[in-house]
């Protein structure tokens, strides 16, 4: 297995094929001498159509990092170019609006661009369609299971038009038999839909069946210390031997990388 | 190995993607099993479950009461029996005065909240916008939420004499601060998540406000209501006792009427009249927060 990806992190001038490219993105927190520094010059590109998944423990500013190419965030150093693509996020929790319908819930996001009311729900009945929630749009969100509210979100998401998908940690609250059929499911919907997905995550396995790519990042301050492409075909199981021994791999190097931080 | 995987493409190996039939089964059973009793049954039994607990204390309360009248503790002009209470009401109530009196009243107080709202919803949107000016009134809310609103009468009858005007500026000076207050913390504990999905959609300013953080605060702000209707009443039962207006025969005017005529069975008649007005506007406002508690799934069942 190569560990250098000719195409992957810094390469050369600019590829009209890279959906989100990051160069030197550094963020710190606070100032003076109690400056926490999350983010150490990162550099990342990440190709339209490209699933990438980046892994690192606690401390590895992943989710600042989806903050700041959301835009939620300024970042203290760098440049990040989403060049010209809609950029969208989805968190842990789904953070539906209790009081609106789940296909108002998809709407909103429409809504807020301008886009007419029948159009609106015409789109919104086909994504909930996509997300396999078809008779479910009358329902309130807490009628749902966390699994089916996470793919309320996910059509959410998609209702900005976004083709680029930020996901932090989306599944982290699943039990393991839902978040398996998640898995399925977001892997045929980001190739129907052509995306390119950013998803951050701690579950090495996880980013492993998902990934084209997973990256992987130290703590404190949050550097890229490896790319680790994952050429196996696809769809895989999250169970399966070579899905294991990649896993294992990138478990044994994150945990040289925690160790490091016990002095 | 990159090359070995690429020809593997051409065979699906082992894997295998989630079927609809996976994905619907799976949502069925996290569902749980549907009710399969009838609406109509589980509204009966809903309402009798939360009726007969009522029943009981009211009889408790009138035996409690029986009781007290036969020791003979106060001569039964001073106290009398229910018996004696319930019949005056029954004269009491198909009277035109009793209609007007309640007219009067209630419509005093509808006004005064109503104007409390308006006001409470403009100082609470404005403080919880406006970081100085929370810091410079955001307590001194608070401080006059404490307040005992009869303590403005002697104030407000210097300022506006014996009017309408004296009882409405009590009446709205005691309800305005809890209705502002429900609006500031219903803004100010808006989750951070719902705000970071907000930017995501791209909610700004205005929208930001209409779509995400005026809808999210609806509880908070309901709860403030509820407890500014409570300070109104009350400001407004203390403020027809002391204020009489000439030619108002509001239901504090009749009860002062009874005490001057040591009429004990009417003034007992009213009492009762103002807890049950109490009651029905509690019913009212319950109602409405656990419909909206049952649509935001904030209960279980």
């Amino acid at each position: 297995m190569s560990l250098v990806d000719q195409t992957a992190v810094g390469t050369d001038g600019r590829h009209t094929d890279v959906a989100v490219r990051l160069d030197g993105v550094s963020k710190a927190y606070g100032r003076g001498r109690s400056a926490l520094l999350a983010l150490d010059r990162v550099s990342l590109d990440v190709r339209r159509g490209e699933f990438v998944c980046l892994l690192g423990a606690s401390g590895c500013g992943k989710s600042t990092l989806l903050s700041l190419v959301a835009g939620l965030d300024a970042a203290s150093g760098g440049s990040i170019d989403t060049g010209g693509h809609r950029v969208s996020l989805m968190f842990q929790e789904p953070a539906l609006f209790p009081w609106l319908t789940v296909a108002k819930n998809v709407e909103i996001a429409m809504r807020l661009r301008g886009v007419g009311r029948d159009e609106r729900r015409r789109r919104a009945e086909e994504l909930l369609e996509t997300v396999r929630l078809s008779g479910f749009a009358r329902k309130r969100p807490h009628e749902l299971s966390g699994g089916m509210r996470q793919r309320v979100a996910l059509a959410r998401a998609l209702a900005q038009d976004a083709d680029v998908l930020l996901m932090d940690e989306p599944f982290g609250a699943l039990d393991a038999m839902t978040r398996d059929i998640l898995h399925d499911e977001l892997e045929r919907i980001w190739r129907e839909r052509s995306l390119t997905v950013l998803f951050v995550t701690h579950n090495v396995r996880e980013a492993v069946r998902l990934g084209d790519r997973v990256i992987l990042l130290s703590s404190r301050p949050g550097r890229i210390i490896e790319d680790f492409p994952v050429d196996q075909p696809r769809p895989r199981r999250i169970d399966s031997a070579e899905v294991a021994e990649l896993a294992a791999t990138i478990t044994d190097r994150l945990r040289t990388e925690v160790s490091r931080h016990a002095h | 190995m990159p090359t070995e995987s690429r020809t593997e493409l051409a065979k699906p190996p082992a894997a295998r993607t989630a079927t609809t039939d996976e994905v619907a089964g799976l949502d069925a059973l996290e569902l749980g099993p549907a009710s399969k009793e009838g609406r109509a049954a589980r509204l009966g039994r809903r309402v009798w479950d939360s009726l007969w607990p009522k029943l009981l204390a009211v009889a408790l309360v009138i035996a409690g009461w029986q009781i007290v009248y036969l020791t003979e503790w106060k001569p039964p002009f001073a106290l009398p029996d229910p018996l004696t209470v319930f019949a005056d009401m029954g004269e009491l109530i198909p009277t035109a005065e009793f209609a007007r009196a309640i007219g009067i009243t209630m419509q005093r107080a509808v006004i005064g909240f109503l104007i409390a709202v308006v006001i409470g919803t403009l100082i609470g949107a404005a403080v919880a916008r406006f970081r100085p000016l929370r810091a410079a009134i955001g307590s001194l809310i608070t401080g006059l939420q404490t307040m005992p609103s009869i303590i403005w009468f002697p104030f407000a009858i210097l300022l506006f004499q014996i009017s309408e005007t004296t009882i409405m500026f009590v009446v709205i000076i005691g309800a305005t601060p809890s209705i502002a207050n429900g609006l500031i913390s219903g803004i100010d504990y808006v989750p951070r998540v719902w705000l970071r999905v907000g930017k995501v959609l791209g909610m700004r300013g205005l929208n930001l406000y209409r779509f995400l953080i005026l809808p999210a605060s609806l509880p908070s702000f309901v709860s403030g209501l509820k407890q500014g209707w409570a300070f109104a009443w009350r400001s407004l039962m203390a403020g027809e006792l002391l204020v009489i207006v000439a030619g108002q025969g509001s239901i504090g005017v009749l009860m002062q009427g009874a005490r001057e005529f040591n009429n004990a069975p009417r003034l007992l008649s009213w009492i009762i009249v103002v807890l049950v007005i109490g009651i029905l506007v509690d019913i009212a406002f319950n109602a409405f927060d656990n419909a909206l508690r049952r649509r935001w799934g904030l209960t279980q069942s």
